[in-house]
């Protein structure tokens, strides 16, 4: 803050105070694509909280305008005892009209001291304010999520969607909280300054008002040449990151191969070029201050001498010097702030844009107007001339049918990649078919609403869903009105009980983040006993395969035979007994339907099926 | 803090130059007021103006000075942040290269990437600001209660009294403050896992039905998030209107005094103006220090850890006279009473293992996981090394001879594919610089990759993203497989490296590899029977002890825990019994 120097006083609050030091700079982000249409609707969503914004507009003016008449009330009192000084040297009684200049101090502290009420009032409201809008956008992006097809997040990652929950609405939270008193403040003390400084003298105010466009074009000159080595740096530096990234994860392979010297020599050359372009922006920002500080100063001594001048010829006080001065300051302030709003806006809209972007994607279809409620599922599972496609000109299941009877165990068979999952999420109504019906006990599944329809599934995913909670609360996901007791004997049936036992803390272990502290197998065990509760009539399995151990893998099967008695099952089998077992397999490749029938037929047939079969044990054969 | 110390040595010259031209620059921004004073006293009470023109020019020159000595120690604190902050860079990246699996292992990779990135950034945020603030404020805070004493020393209590109400104040509010920024770390960290795991369990939550559940756990998250934010907000706002308003009583209370004084004949108004800026330098210099001081702990707990990791001594180490392989390698592995207990851990985890892999014969391991299968195979290439015993290869332990050699003989393929950014060539590459086309795309086919490469527009040049994610799991399985043929390495280590591959590939894999790499020492962990039935032999480990070694249909006859795992996987007449 080196440009505290010569200050009488410090009258523009300074935001940047626990920030760095050339924070005022602010590196040109990313533009919104409809800066004005994405404002409006920020504001409809300010909208609600009018009254509140107009009390804290009120308030930021009130309390600008307060701070602003003080230095001309401090100058009027200098200029008083400069009076009777002047009056004493000049031989005269030295008669400082000390009733005056009390009355000048009691009016200053009452002003600076609702100034700063008002100040604080309003920084009060605000953050209230900005605090409500930012939960409330969290909020509906989270709700928002729940609504919308699967489709969405095939192409788009976590870190996507998750950096709209925090940075963008950080970003939106940040500028309500900020830049909007400051804008007001800033706009407010612009004008009240340039009245001031026009009331004081329009000669000294012209020349000051020549010095502030000259600063604003080394602020713009210097800017622009440090972004480019901004830019640099973050891009030197991403690449940084990315490489020890990589290159820390794959420890083992790096340091298997000898790969370690050069990937030293790597790091150096961006390290080199990284601290090449850190250590150039981080000069060329740090210049803006000495160079602002300069130019001010310029005005500083410009003005003292006009002002000298002036006074001597009795055209002004010397208070008034002394005002025009602290005005002069808290000009520059303001200035360099409302030139980044700009960019400060930018950037919001930006985030706010990827927000009601979000807020506004298409969400799942809506539910049949009167859907068909069923009080006793029997679990028959029609497929009609089933056409499905992820998009509309890439069709992949062609013409499926088959009609699957209560209790009966389908088995999904096929090469990784083939879509054996696409099944499920037909089934589910997580996509919608594109010709054709799928239908349950008669009615197609389009005529249920869709928690009624998922209600009847029951889902075991190799990839296991488990949250940070305890294993207890992590069962009872499958029917949240569970009591402990049916807890524990879903886990009974599931052979999870006995393991669960085995952990500290037994049913109130917590499940860590990652859901690391209990094993894979352990994993599949619980979700299984989720399933056993949530007691469905149709069942949804994945086969476990390498990752888990054999014994748990026993175990496993174990808990899904118990889980499949009775009820109509679809299975992603990786396990040729559970395959051969099945009363249908349905073998798909490349997304479709090639081959479907019972491991008799299949082989006699002498397909695909026939293939796979025969190329893992052909090798067994032979030797 | 202390434990970096030496790397500002380099540096030496420029902090010292740094810190002169910062003198400069205070003692120029100190000289100012007084100039200003004399206009007033001299200039304007004489009606002076040659006085005042003059007294204008001497204080613009000074104004240059100290701006000029502003931009320089710009510079040199840019230069010595950045360079830093490159040294500490390229020392820690280095050290973590030589770390074995061991530290890897207590780190954790994610901590040692942030130790190499954010908590490098930290410092060098911080020694930039530190030259300019840290050395500047205490130049500037002494030399203003130095010139404010020479000026009026009856005053100077105003300055005392605004120095300890705000200090005060600033430590009240961040003593309260800073407990609570720490706890929003974590509320924001619980909203991003709620969040994550809304994402990740999408298919679970609405095939449950529980998607109010989700969104009151949410709101729960939401609204604790929410409510501390507001909480330091309203705190920290309170900042600004307090500190301008006690910089606002400081200049009045001035000014009335100053007015009392100067009717007394005891000073000057110039005087008074000129005590003024001095006040407020003073003032806003111990601001800073206190917020330096409030930044301090934040930057040192990130030098802790990047000291940390340079302190850190990597466990394997380089013999110090080695031996070498000779020419005539046949790859002989033996393990003789080998056993391996974890740093810190009470129990083994391998225990007393003994056999020997021999050339142009594939061994493999089985059994559960836990069972010390990956763990065995990974003191091979010395990624650990054994608690007891021995690892001879050719009869030379492999301690004894430079890791650099020991590795350049193994292939080795991990149990996750891990691919690294480039192209699918440059990945083939890395085991081979010198590798002909040729050689890479035979490695390929003969791990089955060169079907999905075709099937790729730009074939061999296709881009490969950081952490390989745009390929799928057996994808990068096949290609790290290739890349470690691509080796011809006398020994190939497979660490579970087929589990993402589907039964036909697994197989069409098996059977070009006993043909292709036929001479070559194979060690091959899996959990499929139906990869390692054909294995010359299959070693049987369960919690760390071997419980059969033999072939399969030895092991079908006389091993209790093989047989166990080789029904819950295959009918009888699949296994060929």
């Amino acid at each position: 803050m080196s440009e505290s120097n010569n200050n009488l006083k410090q009258q523009q609050p300074r935001r940047g105070l626990m920030g760095p030091p050339g924070r005022g700079i602010q590196m040109q982000g990313e533009k919104a694509r409809d800066f004005k249409g994405t404002m409006r609707t920020l504001i409809t969503y300010l909208s609600e909280y009018n009254a509140s914004i107009l009390i804290v507009i009120s308030f930021a003016v009130v309390s600008t305008i307060f701070s602003i008449a003080g230095p001309k009330i401090l100058g009027k009192a200098t200029t008083k005892l400069f009076e009777g000084f002047l009056a004493w040297s000049n031989g005269m009684d030295f008669l400082t009209d000390f009733n005056y200049i009390r009355n000048c101090i009691l009016v200053l502290i009452a002003l600076y001291i609702i100034s700063a009420i008002f100040s604080y009032t309003q920084g009060w409201i605000m953050s209230g304010i900005s605090m409500k809008i930012t939960y409330q956008f969290r909020k509906d992006i989270s709700e928002k999520i729940n609504r919308m097809p699967l489709k969405y997040f095939d192409s788009r990652t976590h870190g996507e969607v998750l950096s709209r929950i925090t940075n963008d609405v950080d970003t939106i939270s940040q500028t309500l909280n900020q830049s909007l008193t400051q804008i007001i403040t800033s706009v407010a003390t612009v004008l009240g300054v340039l009245v001031m400084m026009f009331s004081i003298s329009w000669l000294m105010t012209l020349v000051a008002l020549f010095i502030v466009p000259l600063s604003m074009i080394f602020i713009i000159i210097v800017i622009k040449r440090s972004q480019k080595y901004f830019k640099r740096q973050q891009e030197h530096l991403g690449h940084i990151n990315g490489h020890v990234e990589e290159t820390y994860s794959g420890h083992s392979v790096v340091q298997a191969f000898n790969g370690e010297e050069d990937s030293i020599k790597k790091f150096s050359e961006y390290n080199e070029k990284l601290y090449g372009a850190a250590w150039k922006s981080q000069f060329l920002s740090g210049m803006m201050m000495p160079i602002m500080t300069f130019i001010g100063n310029i005005g500083y001594v410009v003005i003292c001498i006009l002002g000298g001048y002036l006074a001597v010829k009795k055209t002004i006080d010397v208070g008034d010097i002394q005002a025009f001065i602290q005005y002069m300051r808290s000009f520059t302030q303001p200035m360099s702030q409302l030139a980044n709003i700009s960019n400060t806006l930018q950037s919001t809209a930006a985030a706010a844009e990827r927000v009601f972007e979000f807020l506004n994607e298409e969400e799942e279809v809506q539910e049949a107007k009167k859907p068909v409620k069923l009080d006793q599922i029997e679990g028959i599972v029609e497929f009609q001339n089933v056409h499905f496609g992820y998009s509309p000109d890439k069709i992949i299941i062609n013409d499926f049918s088959a009609i699957i009877k209560p209790g009966q165990k389908v088995a999904i068979v096929g090469p990784t990649g083939a879509g054996k999952t696409t099944m499920v999420k037909l089934l589910m109504r997580f996509y919608d078919i594109n010709e054709g019906s799928i239908r349950i006990d008669g009615h197609d599944i389009r005529d249920f609403t869709r928690s009624d329809l998922r209600g009847m599934f029951g889902m075991v995913l190799q990839e296991t869903w488990l949250y940070n909670a305890s294993i207890m609360e992590n069962i009872r996901y499958g029917k949240l009105e569970a009591t402990d007791e049916e807890i524990i004997a879903a886990a009974k049936a599931a052979h999870a009980d006995a393991f669960v036992h085995a952990l500290p803390d037994g049913y109130h272990m917590l499940l860590n983040e990652d859901a690391s502290n209990v094993s894979e197998g352990q994993k599949q065990l619980l979700t299984i006993a989720r399933a056993i509760l949530a007691d469905p009539k149709i069942l949804i399995l994945d086969e476990a395969t390498s990752s888990v151990d054999t014994r748990t893998e026993v175990l496993i099967q174990k808990a899904m035979e118990n889980l499949m008695k009775g009820r109509t099952s679809f299975v992603i089998a990786h396990r040729l007994s559970t395959i051969r077992d099945a009363d249908l397999i349905l073998f798909m490749k490349d997304g479709d339907i090639v081959e479907q029938g019972n491991h008799g037929e299949l082989l006699a047939k002498g397909g695909f099926y026939a293939n796979l079969y025969n190329s893992q044990f052909g090798t067994n054969k032979a030797s | 803090m202390l434990r970096l110390a030496k790397y500002l040595k380099p540096f030496t010259l420029g902090i010292m130059i740094a810190v002169a031209l910062l003198f400069v620059q205070a003692m120029s921004d100190l000289a100012l007021p007084d100039y200003m004073s004399d206009i007033v006293n001299k200039g304007i009470t004489n009606g002076d103006s040659g006085y005042i023109i003059q007294t204008g020019m001497i204080m613009l020159l000074i104004a240059l000075v100290s701006a000029s000595c502003t931009i320089a120690v710009g510079f040199f604190s840019a230069q010595i942040a950045a360079g830093l902050a490159k040294n500490l860079r390229m020392d820690v990246f280095k050290k973590v290269q030589g770390l074995s699996n061991n530290e890897f292992d207590k780190f954790s990779a994610a901590s040692l990437i942030t130790r190499t990135t954010n908590d490098i950034t930290q410092i060098q945020t911080l020694m930039g600001m530190m030259i300019r603030m840290i050395f500047y404020a205490p130049i500037m805070g002494i030399g203003g209660i130095i010139k404010a004493l020479s000026e009026n020393v009856s005053m100077s209590w105003i300055i005392a009294v605004a120095v300890i109400v705000l200090l005060g104040t600033i430590m009240i509010i961040f003593s309260i403050a800073i407990p609570k920024f720490q706890s929003i770390q974590k509320l924001v960290d619980r909203l991003n896992l709620v969040t994550r795991e809304n994402l990740t369990g999408m298919l679970v939550i609405r095939a449950f039905g529980t998607e109010r559940f989700e969104e009151k756990r949410f709101d729960k998250a939401n609204a604790d998030l929410t409510e501390t934010n507001l909480f330091i907000n309203r705190i920290m706002s309170f900042m600004m209107p307090f500190m301008m308003l006690v910089m606002n009583l400081v200049t009045v209370l001035i000014v009335w005094i100053g007015a009392k004084q100067i009717s007394a004949f005891k000073m000057e108004v110039g005087d008074m103006m000129a005590f003024m800026q001095y006040a407020m330098q003073i003032i806003m210099s111990f601001v800073m220090l206190s917020i330096m001081f409030i930044m301090i702990p934040r930057a040192s707990v990130s030098a802790d850890r990047i000291a940390e990791v340079l302190e850190t001594e990597p466990t394997i180490r380089e013999p110090h006279s080695s031996k070498t392989f000779s020419n005539d390698f046949k790859g002989t592995i033996e393990f003789r009473n080998v056993s391996f207990r974890y740093p810190g851990a009470e129990e083994d985890v391998l225990h007393n293992i003994s056999f020997t892999a021999r050339p142009a014969q594939t061994t493999a391991f089985i059994g559960s996981t836990g069972s010390g299968k990956s763990t065995l195979i990974n003191l091979i290439p010395r990624f650990y090394d054994v608690s007891q015993g021995q690892i001879l290869i050719d009869g030379i332990d492999v301690r004894e001879v430079k890791t650099h050699d020991l590795r350049d003989k193994i292939g080795y393929v991990p149990q996750k594919g891990i691919l690294f950014s480039g192209t699918i060539l440059s990945n083939l590459h890395y085991a081979d610089r010198n590798a002909t086309l040729d050689d890479l795309k035979a490695a390929a086919d003969i791990a089955q990759a060169t079907e999905f490469i075709a099937s790729k527009p730009e074939g061999l040049e296709t881009e490969i993203s950081q952490g390989g994610t745009n390929v799928s799991g057996g994808q990068k399985q096949r290609l790290s497989i290739a890349r470690a043929l691509v080796k011809k390495a006398p020994i190939y280590i497979l660490d579970d490296s087929f589990s993402a591959l589907d039964f036909k590939a697994d197989a069409a894999l098996r059977s070009r590899l006993k043909l292709e790499i036929g001479n070559s020492t194979l060690l091959l962990v899996a959990q499929r029977i139906s990869t390692i039935m054909q294995a010359e032999q299959i070693i049987v480990l369960d919690e760390g002890h071997i419980v059969g070694i033999g072939t399969h249909k030895e092991l079908m006859e006389n091993c209790l825990v093989y047989k166990e795992i080789a029904l819950s996987q295959l009918s009888k007449e699949e296994l060929g019994a």
